[in-house]
């Protein structure tokens, strides 16, 4: 048997389910740690437009965004990890957004929620609307909808979950944040006499280019 | 030898200093050893509801306005007591009238005190 491989450190899912059957529970720091985060996603008590009332609507009793552990709504961005930005985000607002998204600490997610979240929706050819919040904030989970159903809420917290636990501490999946150099402030956009300036965002949002190839 | 009959204090003591302080050292812990701070301009700004903040947050209230807090509780614990008071009028002897009288003259006392003063006028 000199010539068989040396055990592997590592344990696979199949060796920890057998582990779990027998009562023995192996976890690591990173796991717990993204256990906790993911279970305790605070969201800030910001609401915009109509999309909000469907934000409402899954923190209340028929929906109960407690069962996913997100029902304390924070009234202060200090405590709160999750940006909804429940509506349309008007020029005149749009600063508002992006200072509160600001003063959130690290780690902080952003969730777009319905149509004129992502892009202006139904207002999109309007001279008051900002064509989509991800023009100046790193938005995590898109949920289209006019407004988007709670349950569809629900989904993006499930899916933001999701990728919280696939978060690593350190490494090359570590998020923006733990990185030392990464910057934490977003440019926040000034109202200006014609648009907001800057109109975009250029670490964040860049606008789709039209590539022509010759001949085609 | 029994343990003394308070010594279970100086253990709740220990225990509810230790637990918070356990609790904080280890965030602080894990600040040291994972997250890099992460301070800014915007984020240390004065939280005034998304809007740009105007001066300081700590700003001082004048002390004068403890006038109108008593003045409020005047007419408060006065609603606190009548209430009761009123339901169950009919069934009182006529010393316990006498005796709320009393006190809603004191506290009547108070509020023509405060009257005469011209504490009542809006400055």
């Amino acid at each position: 048997m000199s010539d068989a491989a040396p055990p592997s450190p590592e344990i696979t899912d199949a060796e920890r389910a057998e582990l779990r059957r027998h009562g023995i529970l192996l976890t690591s720091i990173e796991e717990l740690y993204n256990w906790g985060r993911s279970n305790s996603v605070w969201p800030l008590q910001f609401g915009l437009a109509c999309c909000a009332i469907e934000m409402i609507a899954a923190s209340m009793a028929r929906f109960d965004i407690a069962r996913f552990g997100s029902e304390v709504f924070r009234p202060s961005p200090r405590q709160a990890d999750l940006l909804i930005v429940s509506g349309t985000v008007t020029k005149k607002m749009a600063p508002q957004v992006v200072r509160l998204w600001n003063q959130m600490p690290e780690p902080k997610y952003c969730f777009a929620m319905g149509a004129c979240a992502i892009s202006g929706g139904p207002f999109k050819q309007g001279y008051n609307v900002l064509k989509g919040i991800d023009r100046y904030i790193p938005v995590d989970i898109y949920i289209p909808g006019c407004p988007p159903r709670p349950e569809a809420l629900l989904h993006a917290l499930l899916t933001l979950q999701e990728k919280i636990r696939g978060q690593t501490i350190s490494g090359r999946g570590a998020p923006r944040y733990l990185q030392p150099d990464a910057a934490c402030d977003y440019p926040v956009p000034e109202f200006g006499a014609h648009d907001l300036e800057p109109p975009k965002n250029p670490d964040v949002w860049r606008p789709p280019a039209l590539v022509r190839r010759e001949g085609a | 030898m029994s343990p003394h009959p308070y010594a279970f204090l100086a253990v709740f003591a220990v225990v509810a200093v230790a637990f918070p302080l356990a609790a904080l050292g280890l965030a602080q812990l894990w600040f040291r050893l994972f997250q890099p701070a992460k301070p800014g301009e915007t984020k240390n700004a004065v939280y005034e509801c998304g809007l740009a903040p105007t001066g300081d947050s700590w700003i001082q209230f004048r002390a004068h306005y403890y006038l109108y807090a008593i003045l409020f509780l005047i007419f408060d614990v006065e609603l606190l007591f009548l209430l009761p008071f009123a339901v169950a009028f009919t069934a009182l002897p006529a010393g316990a009238l006498v005796a709320m009288l009393v006190f809603i003259l004191m506290l009547a006392e108070g509020l023509v005190w405060a009257w005469h003063r011209g504490h009542l006028e809006w400055k």
